[in-house]
């Protein structure tokens, strides 16, 4: 009964037939497959097949194997990243009911960011897990603090305040990160890595603390998608049909900031990936967050991949970071996004 | 009282006006005491004090002992490109909130700076430029990213908060253009990276002062000589119009001269967080409702860099650039807009 209401919601959805969504899920795990190996074999250095083959045996005996093994992790996290942040955006475009939430835009990443370098800074925090754990927290106070701003005043959340509050959450915070870094010689040079985000030095030491958190963070969004369904009806609707409704709701965003700060821990703010995926995927699969949440995950991550080659094509001999690739692929989204009269209403 | 009241209308507005625009001008006044004398405190008070007397005399062209140096060259650049860079961000930034009517749209937040920020970071660290070509560039880029905005907020007529929304999605592109090129750039400096991404006063010497002194002068007689047509866009385009306003032309040169302003400020200091975004509505709090506040922005603007720039420097436990300091007090003003607002659409 629920389901069926669930369906009524989202006319768009009948027009997605099982068939054909099973279809586009080939279709996508087998682009995902192509990016992985495209990724492996492409890059600033040009390397043969036999030196792929024992490269991804880990082998590293001669220039081009090696390098074929530093990339393997590389693909790994930009895969992983990608995933996360496509799964968190639609989540967070489901739980605000907003077309343009995205981890970037609303300051998540900017909070993740500032969390970690007080961290460094302040308690002497080293590791990859008490980054991560730092990050989370900060990612969960940006969005916590982002969406009570947002929401504040008559008018509810509009797209249009939180996105204002989420562009002047992330200047606050990235005018507090420089105030803290900059006096901190020690950790001055980190800060790079904190206004691009990037997947190029990844190693798998860095990549598997971080995996915990994003497995729990995918298991709970994807737990959501049945809440998320409802609450797309309306908060009264939703309760109505037997949602609880702050509990869909907390659950659906703890998820999506342990996916987002897992994410910022390891590869820095990375913008724009979780606002466009899930737009992309709404054309695919519909509205149903059933099948859109994996969708969204598996888009997320070609598009990562992808991003991550076009860097490293598009700048040789040197690299453009993933993160300035995805702004530069994403903003004119952003701007269609805003420009489409209907966007669909979540 | 009564007397006033049997006067007739006319005479009575006069008289009304004749009040207004003393009270303005008594204002503007104030303000620009206050920064005067704002502006001498930070040339005699720094790492160490300088008696009055010895920075009156270093400013006439006399060689002070232990003073000459510090006040020439480290203190009197840095007042006076904070004066100037403010007083351009202020007056533009409020003749884009004044003629948008939307406190939210300023150049700063609508990426106009951002665009102007990218063509001088582009010019000066890929292509090797300085001086006027790259205001020039910065001017440029900074029209071309305003047309563009305009153009693609321009659907079923022209949305304030359509704007804003493309304006966010553009300066988050054109921010990480500029952390490209400068990470990319072969001597890069955090120092060089937050001139372009928050503003810094740091190591601008007087002669970057002759562009920003030109601007103003040009396009800032050019806004003070509109303001009246200014005034009656803010009633909409018809009403203006009946004003005797001619739109298309008065517009075009109000929107070259605020981002002629901007762009000059930005290619020397960067885009300076927030300033053109505070100093209207600051600048409408202390003169007052009434006519457009264009010479209290301009002065609240300088004011603002002047002593965001004091504070970096020497108020706080470490040296940071203002655009550091304006960008923490901005954020939080922002976040109040945005609670405050009556939920007027996001879309």
């Amino acid at each position: 009964m629920k389901v069926v209401a669930a369906e009524d919601a989202a006319p768009a959805g009948r027009r997605h037939g099982r068939r054909g969504r099973l279809a586009w899920l080939l279709a996508v795990l087998a682009l995902l497959a192509a990016a992985g190996g495209v990724s492996i074999g492409v890059g600033t250095r040009e390397v043969s097949l036999p030196d792929i083959l024992n490269g991804v045996q880990g082998r590293t005996d001669t220039l081009a194997e090696a390098v074929v093994a530093v990339r393997v992790p590389r693909t790994i996290l930009a895969a992983l990243a990608g995933g996360a942040l496509g799964l968190a955006g639609a989540v967070m475009q489901g739980v605000t009911r907003n077309p343009l939430a995205d981890p970037g835009i609303l300051g998540v990443n900017a909070g993740a960011g500032l969390a970690v370098v007080i961290g460094i800074a302040w308690f002497g925090l080293t590791g990859t897990l008490a980054f991560v754990w730092t990050a989370i927290l900060g990612a969960g106070l940006a969005a916590a603090f982002v969406y009570a701003v947002g929401s504040l005043g008559r008018g509810g959340a509009t797209p249009l305040k939180l996105a204002l509050a989420g562009a002047a959450t992330s200047i606050a915070a990235s005018s507090f990160t420089t105030a803290i870094v900059l006096p901190r010689g020690d950790i001055a040079g980190g800060v790079r890595s904190w206004q691009v985000g990037g997947v190029g030095g990844a190693t798998y030491d860095a990549i598997l603390p971080c995996l915990p958190f994003l497995l729990a963070g995918l298991s709970l969004s994807l737990a959501s998608a049945r809440g998320l369904n409802l609450l797309a009806l309306g908060d009264e609707a939703a309760a109505g049909l037997g949602a609880r409704v702050a509990w869909a709701r907390a659950g659906a965003a703890l998820g999506a900031v342990l996916l987002c700060g897992g994410t910022t821990a390891i590869c820095g703010p990375i913008g724009f990936v979780g606002l466009v995926v899930p737009h992309l995927c709404r054309l695919l699969v519909g509205v149903d967050h059933r099948w859109l949440l994996p969708f969204a995950a598996l888009t997320g991550a070609i598009l990562l991949i992808a991003a991550d080659i076009l860097g490293r094509i598009v700048a040789r001999p040197s690299e453009m970071d993933v993160g300035i690739v995805t702004a530069f692929v994403g903003a004119p989204v952003f701007v269609w996004i805003v420009r489409q009269r209907r966007v669909r209403e979540l | 009282m009564t007397e006033a009241a049997s006067l007739p209308l006319a005479a009575r507005i006069a008289a009304g006006r004749r009040a207004r625009t003393r009270s303005r001008r008594r204002i503007a006044g104030l303000l620009a005491a206050v920064l005067a004398a704002g502006g001498a405190l930070t040339l005699m008070v720094g790492q160490s004090v300088t008696p009055a007397m010895d920075v009156m005399r270093v400013l006439a062209g006399q060689d002070v002992p232990g003073a000459g140096f510090t006040i020439r060259e480290l203190r009197l650049p840095r007042a006076v490109l904070a004066v100037l860079a403010g007083m351009s961000f202020g007056l533009g930034g409020v003749v884009f909130q004044t003629m948008l009517r939307n406190p939210l749209a300023s150049p700063d937040i609508i990426g106009i700076s951002s665009g102007a920020s990218a063509a001088a970071v582009v010019a000066i660290v890929v292509l090797g430029w300085s001086g006027a070509a790259v205001s020039g560039v910065a001017i440029i880029a900074g029209l071309v990213v305003a047309a563009a905005i305009y153009l693609l907020a321009l659907k079923d007529g022209l949305s304030g908060a359509r704007m804003i929304l493309v304006g966010i999605g553009i300066s988050a592109m054109l921010d990480s253009l500029i952390a490209y090129v400068l990470l990319g750039a072969p001597s890069w400096t955090l120092q060089d990276a937050l001139r372009w991404l928050t503003g810094s006063t740091n190591g601008v010497t007087l002669d970057q002062a002759v562009p920003i002194s030109c601007a103003l002068l040009v396009f800032g007689g050019l806004l003070i000589g509109l303001r009246r047509n200014l005034d009656a866009m803010r009633l909409g385009d018809d009403a203006a119009a009946a004003l005797g306003v001619r739109l298309t032309r008065d517009r075009a040169l109000i929107v070259l001269s605020a981002v002629g302003l901007i762009a000059v400020a930005t290619a020397v200091t960067g885009p300076i967080a927030f300033i053109a975004f505070l100093s209207g509505p600051i600048a409408t709090a202390i003169a007052g409702p009434g006519r457009p506040a264009l010479m209290p922005a301009a002065l609240v603007g300088a004011m603002l860099v002047l002593v965001g720039d004091y504070a970096g420097q020497h108020l706080l436990p470490a040296r940071v650039p203002v655009g550091v300091v304006t960008g923490a007090i901005g954020a939080p003003y922002l976040l109040y807009l945005i609670v405050r607002s009556h939920g007027q659409g996001g879309r």
